[in-house]
Parts: C-alpha cells; structure tokens; sequence
C-alpha cells in the first residue's frame, strides 16, 4: 500500500539530489539551473501528494504557482547565462567575480 | 491494489535514477534528455495521485518548452565541458555525506509518529473519481478563489519575458532609426538650403 511517506519521501531522495548537484557541478552553471529545476520539481510532488491525501484541490493551485515561478526562473537563468557566456566566453561559476563582493 | 504500488516503484525508480544521471552526465546534452525523462516520470506520478490536469501540464511546461529551452542553450554555447568537470570528484565525498545525512534526516521526520494530524486516518490512495473532473475543478476554484494569484502569475511571466529580452538584447551599431521629434521640428528655414552652383561644376 502507498501512502503519503512514499511520496513525500520521494520528494526528499529528488530535493537531495539537486542540493548535491548544485554541490558536485560547482562549475557548470547550465546543471546548476537543472539541480533548481528537480528541486521545484520535488516541491510540486510534496504540494499535489498532500492535495490528493487531505483530498482539497488548493495544493494543486500552488503547484501550478510553482511551476510559472520555475518556467519564469529558467528563462530569466538562460538569458543571464547567455550574456555571461558572451562577456567572458566561459559558464564557469568562479569567474563570476565582477562585482568583487 | 498491487498494480498501483507497482506502477509507484516504477515511475518513482526511473524518476530518482534519471534525477542521479542529470547530476552525473558527462555530457550537459545527456543531462538534459535525462530531466525530461525524469519529469515525464513525475506527471506519471501525478496522474497516479488523481491530478491529471497538472501532469499534461506539467509535460507542455516542462518537456516542451523549458527542457527544449535548456538543449537550445546547451548546444548554442561552444564550452569546454570536460575543464567544467574539473572538480567533481574532489567534491563527491563531502556531496554524498551531505545528502545521506539529509535524506536520513528527512526521513527520520516522516516515519515519526504524527498521531494527531489531519491525514493520519488515510484510506488507501486510489484515484479520485469524482462526478466533476480534475480539470474542471481546478478551473472552478482559479478562477474564482485564486483569481489574484492566478493574475499574478500573469504578471510573473511578463516580468520573466521583458527581462529576458532586455538581457539579451544586443544593440548593434549602423542601424538607422527613425527619429520622429527630430522629423516634426524640421521646418522651411531648416529643410531647405540654397546654393549657387556654378556653371560646369558640381556641388
């Protein structure tokens, strides 16, 4: 029988593995964005698991909500990731140094 | 019963191994195809929790469009992949003692004993059959109740379009524009000059 721990413990194991792939890919920023994108992806689990245990459909109102905060992010990270390519000719995170902060 | 936990383990495996080889490809391109393996997983997982309406969504999102975004990018950019990969292994021992400690922890959280909450009395999970569907019960409560974040969300996409554009913009230099203020101040006295050409010669 699959109950909700499944699920959420699912979501657990997918956010785990894009907080290590922001860790292990330190340098390339396109898997960077990636490892973003599975988190919100395990987040969207969490919300549409709870909507269907507690039986109200809200949770998946909010997991649409995310789902335009991760199309928005994707698309704002790309452009930002294009310029930079352009300025320095490299995605490699440890030369975003500009701004020296 | 069985069919269902069956159908679980096996989008719910494919999904998390998909979610490792993102993180572990050589290649960003490989990275890539695997994410949209590892979300059509998911809105398989989606349509097995009754939210059918999201996982098509999710595929149009996802697959269509931020996953093809994504390969765009990737095969656009000229980079060196293998001096990004420099690194990785220096990292994997303090990485996979981290995320052990973190799925143990999440998962110590939920196996607790949580007897007074809401969904503790769970019946086995099947789909919810419903008189209304999925997709018309959402749209019942979007736009009525989440009518403000629904026109927020709106908003958000704007604001991710304008941004993007303007980012990426590149002015390049010698186009000719039209500059209309400079065309209506223009008058008489301005527009026309005079001069005396002599016979045989240019001006």
């Amino acid at each position: 029988m699959i109950t909700l721990e499944h699920y959420l413990f699912l979501g657990a194991i997918i956010f785990t593995l894009g907080v290590l792939g922001i860790f292990l890919n330190k340098k390339n920023l396109i898997i960077i964005l990636m490892s973003i994108e599975l988190i919100l992806l395990s987040v969207n689990i969490n919300f549409i698991a709870f909507s269907a245990y507690i039986n109200d459909i809200s949770g998946q109102i909010f997991a649409m909500l995310t789902l335009t905060v991760a199309a928005a992010e994707a698309a704002i990270g790309l452009a930002i990731l294009v310029v930079f390519f352009r300025n320095l000719g490299s995605i490699e995170v440890n030369k975003i140094n500009q701004l020296k902060g | 019963m069985i069919l269902y936990s069956l159908t679980f383990y096996l989008f719910s495996s494919v999904a998390v191994l998909s979610a490792l080889m993102v993180i572990s490809a050589k290649n960003p391109v490989h990275s890539v195809l695997f994410l949209i393996l590892s979300f059509v997983n998911a809105s398989g997982l989606f349509v097995l929790l009754g939210a059918e309406f999201l996982a098509m969504i999710l595929v149009v999102v996802y697959v269509g469009a931020v996953a093809v975004l994504f390969l765009f990018v990737v095969m656009m950019l000229d980079i060196n992949f293998v001096k990004l990969r420099e690194g990785f292994l220096q990292y994997l021992p303090f990485g996979a003692l981290l995320g052990i400690v973190l799925v143990i922890e999440l998962g110590i959280l939920f196996l607790t004993d949580r007897s007074s909450n809401i969904y503790n009395n769970q019946t086995p999970l099947q789909p919810i059959v419903s008189e209304v569907e999925n997709t018309k019960m959402i749209g019942q409560i979007l736009y009525t109740e989440y009518f403000y974040l629904f026109q927020i969300c709106g908003i958000i996409l704007l604001v991710a379009m304008i941004g993007s554009i303007t980012l990426t913009l590149r002015d390049k230099g010698g186009v000719k524009r039209q500059n209309i203020a400079s065309q209506n101040t223009v008058d008489a006295s301005t527009a026309i000059e005079k001069k005396k050409v002599k016979i045989g010669e240019g001006i």
